[in-house]
């Protein structure tokens, strides 16, 4: 697998914080990466910094080996970076299948058929198409969270940013979501995926990343990673979690 | 594609209704001919609302920039005619050129006004039509407060000006409402929107906020350009203290939020009401703008979708659609309940890193 996405030596400060602190992540096409760690690790600021909705402080990140580090969110997802938002960001004055339509004809470049084709599949795929005309307002918040996938869908990924989605899903909404997934590696589709729901992400992702305190402090296969006693110590609390 | 679709953007009502307002504007233009000199002059006063308030609409209601400082460019553009007027460009020329220099001027403004967010744009917008009123009053020919006069229009006869006026208004009025409608019905119109929403995450689904808010920005200074082209041919005198006072952007407000702001047609109905409020309460005085502003505050706040919005929410009208309606064909309702499991077609090849710059 050719790598897809590679940042070297990321630092985001605010003022005298460094909320991410020298990191180093790469990720290869078709790969599904998680990231783990305690609240306030960093992982959703790397997260911004990878999609560029926060510019770097320090470090570059490249695409198919050019450099994006200057380019801005719009631009990178243009370019086949898409992302859901941990807290729900919907249109909400628009209707979930226009929210989906901005989403394909901005992002994903599509046009007038192709674009509607696009956001009814990201709909279906989502679960969302009784909701299509419904004001994005009106969603729930499970709603939302799946609005957050189908719109980040609808761009035509190459690489899908993924911050917490399955936060308050029920099991088997879970499941069904490790399916929704796994369907997009078959199609291509790299992901990068924060969860603290680690009994899910294991399932899709074949390498663990975890952070702490703006740093990566362990990395590798899933399995060993939850075994490392620094991941216990700084995440876990017991191997008996996963 | 497992499921059939169509997506709806027209009904047969708002077919008939576009169609019916088309012709409207038509009849109109036959207005001059049939109507007395007053109703004549009226009719153009409208037209000058009507612009303003679609444009302020536009701008605010589908793009998010809520600007107190538009009189910048209806006071522009009138300035702008009698600047051209003066270098000997033939009159009605010279109020179209100088609606179209508000939208230059706009489009020069919106590279440091469009950097500054929410409330700071308003109150920028606002400081900015301040400071172009006072260098508008330095040039000699305007002569401070005193203002000047488009004297070129004393060379018609008043039925002719009157006339050739009421066309310009209303040209300008169907022009700058198809412009808008046409955008908004188009992909920028959605993102826009977007926009107005959440421009966060309009960027990370990649609109080019900045592109898309710089074209609004600068239509709605067409816009209110024109208007005040328009304003300066019934009234042929200009004052600076008049032109750029602040009264015209509570005008628009009025109307939107009256009307229904985030709908194409809401303003169009502030607009009218607006015009007939000032109609039979315009020589009331003070009491007349007391009422408008309450009348603003009492929408505000009890009913703060405007009379169209209600509309639209209570009988589903849309006379006019800007919006997608997507009619579904033979859906399994049993799977709207959660993810379901199939595929969607691989990232398309032709938008790849290839076309970085």
């Amino acid at each position: 697998m050719s790598l897809l996405l590679e940042a070297n030596g990321l630092v985001k400060r605010y003022g005298a914080l460094a909320v991410v602190n020298g990191v180093d992540f790469r990720v290869a096409e078709n790969e599904a990466v998680g990231i783990v760690g305690p609240n306030g690790a960093g992982k959703t600021s790397l997260l911004n910094l990878l999609s560029g909705a926060v510019p770097v402080s320090e470090g570059r990140i490249a695409l198919r080996g050019a450099i994006i580090t200057g380019q801005d969110a719009a631009w990178r997802c243009r370019h086949g970076i898409g992302r859901s938002h941990q807290v729900p960001k919907p249109f909400g004055g628009m209707t979930v299948f226009e929210n989906l339509l901005v989403a394909a004809t901005q992002g994903g470049g599509f046009i007038q058929h192709e674009a509607y084709d696009r956001a009814v599949d990201s709909l279906e795929l989502c679960g969302m198409l009784s909701a299509a005309n419904r004001s994005a307002e009106t969603l729930g918040l499970l709603e939302r969270k799946r609005l957050e996938l189908a719109r980040a869908l609808a761009t035509g990924p190459e690489l899908l940013l993924l911050d917490e989605i399955g936060g308050g899903l029920t099991d088997g909404e879970a499941l069904d979501l490790v399916e929704v997934i796994l369907d997009l590696r078959r199609r291509g589709i790299a992901i990068v995926w924060i969860e603290h729901i680690v009994h899910i992400l294991v399932k899709v992702v074949t390498r663990l990343v975890c952070m702490d305190a703006g740093r990566i402090i362990a990395e590798g296969d899933p399995q060993s990673v939850l075994k490392d006693p620094v991941v216990i110590s700084a995440y876990l609390g017991s191997e008996e979690v996963v | 594609m497992t499921e059939t679709y169509k997506v709806q953007r027209w009904t047969s009502r708002s077919i008939v209704s576009t169609a019916l307002i088309a012709a409207l504007q038509f009849a109109l233009l036959a207005a001059p001919f049939v109507f007395s000199a007053n109703v004549v002059d009226h009719l153009t006063t409208l037209f000058v609302y009507v612009v303003l308030a679609i444009t302020w609409n536009a701008l605010a209601g589908y793009g998010g920039l809520v600007s107190v400082g538009q009189q910048l460019f209806f006071g522009f553009g009138a300035y702008g005619a009698i600047r051209l007027s003066q270098a000997g460009v033939p009159v009605y020329a010279a109020l179209a050129l100088g609606g179209v220099g508000s939208a230059v001027l706009a489009l020069i403004v919106s590279s440091f006004m469009l950097k500054l967010r929410a409330g700071e744009f308003a109150i920028g917008m606002w400081v900015l039509a301040a400071l172009v009123q006072l260098l508008v009053s330095l040039d000699p020919i305007i002569q401070g407060a005193t203002g000047t006069s488009l004297l070129a229009l004393n060379s018609f006869a008043p039925a002719a000006r009157r006339a050739d006026t009421y066309w310009f208004g209303l040209v300008a009025m169907a022009g700058v409402a198809l412009l808008l409608f046409l955008l908004l019905r188009s992909r920028l119109g959605a993102a826009m929107q977007a926009i107005r929403d959440n421009e966060e995450a309009a960027r990370s689904v990649g609109v080019r906020v900045q592109l898309a808010k710089r074209i609004m920005f600068v239509l709605a200074a067409l816009g209110a350009g024109m208007a005040g082209a328009v304003w300066l041919a019934t009234s042929i005198s200009f004052q600076p203290n008049t032109y750029f006072g602040v009264q015209w952007t509570a005008y628009m407000i009025f109307m939107t939020l009256v009307g229904g702001i985030g709908t194409f047609e809401g303003p169009i109905l502030g607009a009218v009401l607006f015009f007939a409020v000032e109609a039979a309460f315009g020589a009331e005085g003070v009491w007349y703008l007391i009422g408008i502003g309450a009348a603003a505050v009492g929408f505000a706040l009890l009913l703060p979708q405007g009379i169209w919005g209600w509309m639209e929410r209570r009988y589903a009208l849309r006379l006019l659609p800007v919006g997608y309606v997507l009619k579904l064909q033979g859906v399994d309702a049993g799977r709207q309940h959660g993810f379901a499991r199939r595929s969607v077609p691989p990232p398309p090849a032709a938008m790849r890193i290839s076309e970085q710059s």
